[in-house]
């Protein structure tokens, strides 16, 4: 269920270059599901700035009751966020959205996780929900530079971990594709997230696999009420990303 | 205890003077996932023409200081939807829906009007001649006095429940199209559309919102709809329902004040999920501590 709750930061760490890692306690962590969800963050009780800031779920620890998001402290919002610190509030609506179904990926398949960016996060804890479900995973992760890179070790840990930056400061040189196209890995299922170009990449790059994608767009309410995150779909009609999605089966969106 | 909130207007029987306004709250559904509907005072449902609109391209909301620009474009499922699926859902709660009521052309809001108007849980209309943000059928039949007060009236002439027409604030005098409005049978007016406005990217230079202009909401406009509620609230022998702004419980004391009977709120649903029960809530303490004994001792104070 949607709860809106002012929880208590337990820790605010920089982890890479503008990325910070916050972690999160309260009750509403409890309704956190599916991975790929999302909270829409509230940064001051007061209208400057005026609206929330989705932001997805990175890790969730049903046990602590915290979870934590991993964020790109760019605009206004978020860089008012970055300054919280450990016992400050944020006020936190969620979670949002449906989520990547793991479901879809048997024990001992085999599934590749690929992200680019900011989109990386809600990668962590689906591919931690994955391997405690039996599925291998690869993960293949895309930044701008060696210092936008975050989380290498952690999903080093979960299965093989391929980085690409566009500048080939670190890893492979490129698009997240070209190293695709390069190891050609064996796979059942793919689930991404990232910038609308990659998502579409992706989607042409392997046209007979199973894919699930995450979709970022403006948003307002974050739960469906004011139209503002609509994408047209492939059959002539339309979504809202932030209830139908964020993640939607590869070819239901219009690319 | 005695009900110190309610009011009565022209087809409305309010238990409290405090309802979402339209655009903000969709058909209800999704809001219902966080509190129960009936708490509210009535709904304004999402503008509802007679075919199905997509709307406008994204991006289509955009932030601005203590606000937010949209252009959505009257985007709904169409008349038939509304009336077999979202009117009938909401019937399960005890709140009036003032249906808002959009159109290209006459016939097209007549035809919606007289149908939307019999739904059972319908209690008023809320006719749009101010959406900013679609190219026809809004906002040029609320520019000019003589084609609002026509309009008015053929919607009056079909419709089974009270009309209330909302006004633009994106005009020269908003009085003399209160004024035509009443003329043209208005049983009350709604107060105030979106202001048309326009924000450039930091970058590029061109404008965030696809549509190039949106309509500025938000705590910003506040000050523009309290002067409108009050210069057309002493012009006027119809009441309104008033909104732009409306953030928490003062903002609704200062609309009554302004003389507005009754008080919409719009952006603030998207950053505060809860802020129309929580306004509901907290207004008794606040008329304590005015010392009013009924919400109704409010309005029109300003003038007195």
């Amino acid at each position: 269920m949607i709860q809106q709750e002012r929880m208590k930061v337990v820790r605010q760490k920089q982890i890479a270059d503008d990325i910070f890692e916050l972690t999160l306690i309260g009750q509403l962590t409890l309704e956190m599901k599916e991975p790929g969800q999302f909270v829409h963050i509230r940064v001051e009780d007061h209208y400057e700035p005026s609206l929330r800031r989705p932001i997805s779920i990175a890790e969730i620890d049903h046990d602590a009751m915290q979870f934590k998001m991993i964020y790109r402290a760019g605009g206004k919002g978020t860089k008012i966020l970055s300054t919280k610190k450990a016992g400050d509030e944020v006020d936190v609506l969620g979670p949002l959205g449906n989520g990547f179904p793991i479901e879809e990926a048997a024990p001992g398949d085999t599934a590749l996780l690929v992200g680019g960016g900011i989109g990386v996060p809600p990668l962590y804890e689906l591919s931690k929900r994955l391997n405690e479900r039996g599925v291998k995973t690869i993960h293949v992760l895309g930044f701008q530079s060696a210092a936008n890179v975050f989380y290498e070790q952690q999903f080093q840990a979960l299965g093989d971990t391929y980085i690409v930056t566009a500048d080939g400061t670190q890893g492979t040189k490129g698009f997240v594709t070209d190293l695709l196209a390069e190891v050609k890995p064996e796979f059942d299922v793919f689930y991404s997230c990232g910038p609308l170009p990659m998502l579409s990449a992706l989607e042409k790059f392997y046209p007979e696999k199973k894919g699930f994608l995450s979709f970022e767009e403006r948003m307002g309410c974050g739960i469906g009420a004011c139209y503002a995150c609509i994408c047209d779909t492939t059959d002539g009609d339309y979504k809202k990303v932030c209830s139908d999605g964020p993640v939607f089966p590869k070819g239901v969106v219009a690319l | 205890m005695s009900n110190r909130l309610n009011i009565e207007l022209p087809g409305l029987s309010l238990k409290n003077p405090i309802m979402p306004a339209s655009g903000c709250f969709g058909f209800g559904q999704e809001y219902a996932q966080l509190y129960d509907l009936s708490k509210l005072g009535a709904i304004m449902i999402k503008a509802t023409t007679l075919e199905t609109r997509r709307g406008n391209p994204t991006p289509r909301v955009a932030e601005t200081s203590a606000g937010m620009l949209n252009a959505i474009g009257l985007q709904n499922p169409g008349l038939e939807h509304v009336l077999e699926h979202e009117l009938p859902w909401l019937e399960k709660y005890d709140v009036p829906i003032i249906a808002n009521v959009a159109g290209t052309e006459t016939e097209d809001y007549v035809e919606v009007a007289k149908r939307i108007s019999q739904a059972p849980n319908v209690h008023a209309l809320e006719l749009n001649i101010s959406c900013p943000n679609v190219k026809c059928g809004g906002i040029q039949f609320g520019t000019d006095p003589q084609t609002a007060k026509e309009l008015t009236a053929a919607v009056k002439a079909v419709s089974s429940v009270p009309v209330y027409v909302k006004l633009s604030p994106n005009v020269t005098s908003v009085v003399d199209i209160a004024k035509a409005v009443e003329a043209g049978g208005a049983d009350g007016i709604t107060m105030i559309n979106t202001l048309v406005g326009m924000r450039l990217h930091e970058k590029t230079g061109k404008p965030v919102i696809a549509n190039g202009t949106g309509g500025l909401s938000g705590p910003a406009v506040k000050p523009v709809a309290i002067r409108m509620v009050y210069e057309v609230s002493q012009a006027v022998n119809i009441p309104i329902i008033g909104m732009g702004g409306v953030a928490d419980a003062q903002d609704v004391i200062d609309f009554l004040s302004a003389g507005a009977s009754a008080v919409a709120v719009g952006t603030a649903n998207f950053v505060d999920h809860f802020v129309c029960p929580n306004i509901i809530e907290q207004l008794p303490a606040k008329l304590d501590e005015l010392g009013y004994a009924h919400i109704s001792e409010v309005i029109g104070r300003s003038h007195r």
